[in-house]
């Protein structure tokens, strides 16, 4: 049978109060690509449509999605459809009013990013002070009864804070803490070797999850994403190139996850311009790396192939310039040496105390620069 | 299953939502990140489950339904696996 969508990341806008350097939107969001915001028609139709196409679980994200004044008319019409909705939030100036308009709406699900286990940290890597807020708004979470997920990117500046964010997770009655290693694409790429963990943070990060995941049983769930430049193998991004996943930017573009936008090689279609069934099925960005017939060596002969799918064709395109190669994560991929070239530079500047390097917050001036130099 | 257990009255979690899944034909368990499938029988026992109905009285309903006998176990088994993923709670 051919896969059918059960996942819509809407990015609803690329506003956001928070800078963070690791950021997944694209390094021009603040460019003339990303102009011109789909209206609350535009995202209801886009929600009946993912849902008649299969979609179950709808992720509602941004930049920052609560600043989007009609999030409860899309909520609403997400709710009626019959998706799943999740909040995918930095929880800045968010109030309990507005989350219990949301509840009232018909959200299912929130999930709150935190930079830090501190206020220091959180707000120093944010760019913003938003710490207070956060905590605040993690209690107004549980009052109302939503499940709470927390969410944490890590990277080299964090990492020895895993356990204390744990601790904070489940004091807080949440379900779920995600700590996602940061993976290099975006604001993340650009900002690397201000990011990059050593291996032996890794390790004593990964003792730690463990530990606590022995400790909490299933009061907890702690998901652990990888760092994929400190692996053997690539990851199975997105489940495979098309079978699962689509990302609709908030001017309405279309992507099979929210870092394709920059393979410049692909031609992406807009929700404007098409339906969503015809994008899924026919676009060339989502037919060209779907199955496995556009593999080449190592991939093609590779029994991991069914199990990893080639790894990420981001990836392949930022790293070596070229999508249609395997990820060269992989131990296999013939560019292999690029990512351990940096990941050796990051063990360098650590062992040469270089451990505050400096990074670029994720901002629209920055953006428009960065756009500018192309 | 004891009848002190009986008298527990089952109902889904708060974070977990049915829905329909038409593009597949069945019906699903929605939850944070994931998702259950759900036969003909397994909606009909959650339909059921609004936290005031007692596991026996569930029972006794469906063997009325279904004009049988003998469906504690399997109903029981189902609603402990959906608890073991924290999606079904047992309250007063």
């Amino acid at each position: 049978m051919d896969p059918k969508p059960l996942w819509l990341l809407a990015e609803l806008t690329y506003k956001c109060p928070l800078q963070c350097p690791y950021c997944s939107n694209p390094l021009d969001f603040a460019g003339g690509r990303f102009k011109g915001e789909l209206s609350t028609a535009e995202w209801c139709r886009v929600f009946r449509e993912a849902k008649a196409l299969g979609v179950l679980q709808l992720g509602l994200s941004g930049g920052e999605p609560t600043l989007r004044p009609d999030l409860e008319d899309l909520i609403r019409t997400a709710h009626d459809v019959g998706l799943y909705a999740s909040l995918i939030t930095s929880a800045y100036r968010l109030t309990k009013e507005r989350l219990a308009a949301l509840k009232a709406a018909g959200l299912d699900h929130v999930q709150i990013s935190i930079q830090g286990a501190d206020e220091e940290l959180s707000d120093r890597v944010a760019g913003t002070a938003s710490y207070r807020d956060k905590i605040a708004a993690y209690h107004y979470t549980r009052d109302l009864g939503f499940p709470l997920t927390v969410n944490v990117v890590l990277h080299r500046r964090n990492l020895h804070q895993v356990e204390a964010l744990i601790r904070l997770a489940e004091s807080l009655g949440a379900e779920r803490i995600e700590l996602a290693n940061t993976q290099f694409y975006g604001w993340a790429l650009h900002n690397r070797d201000a990011l990059m963990p050593t291996k032996a943070q890794l390790d004593e990060a990964w003792q730690v999850v463990q530990r606590e995941r022995a400790r909490l049983g299933t009061r907890l769930e702690i998901v652990w994403v990888l760092p994929d430049y400190h692996e053997q193998y690539p990851k199975p991004c997105m489940g495979g190139w098309a079978r699962a996943y689509m990302t609709v930017t908030p001017a309405g573009e279309v992507w099979p996850c929210h870092a394709a936008g920059r393979i410049t090689t692909l031609k992406f279609e807009n929700v404007r311009d098409r339906p969503l069934e015809w994008i899924w099925e026919h676009s060339e960005a989502f037919t060209r790396f779907r199955g496995d017939a556009w593999m080449p060596e190592p991939c093609r002969s590779c029994p991991r192939k069914a199990q990893d799918f080639g790894g990420c064709r981001c990836q392949a395109f930022l790293v070596t310039g070229d999508a249609a190669v395997t990820d060269p994560v992989c131990s296999l991929s013939p560019h292999r040496p690029l990512i351990d070239a940096v990941v050796a530079k990051g063990e360098r500047d650590s062992a040469a105390g270089r451990t505050d390097g400096q990074w670029t917050y994720r901002a629209a001036p920055a953006s428009r620069a960065l756009a500018a130099k192309g | 299953m004891s009848a002190v257990a009986d008298a527990r009255a089952p109902r889904l979690h708060p974070k977990a939502r049915l829905s329909r899944d038409d593009v597949r034909g069945r019906d699903v368990l929605l939850y944070p990140e994931g998702l259950v499938t759900l036969n003909t029988t397994g909606v009909e026992i959650l339909k059921l489950c609004d936290g005031t109905r007692s596991l026996a009285d569930i029972v006794a309903t469906l063997e009325r339904r279904y004009a049988t006998t003998g469906l504690a176990p399997d109903v029981g088994a189902f609603l402990e696996g959906l608890a073991a993923k924290g999606l079904v709670t047992y309250g007063p």
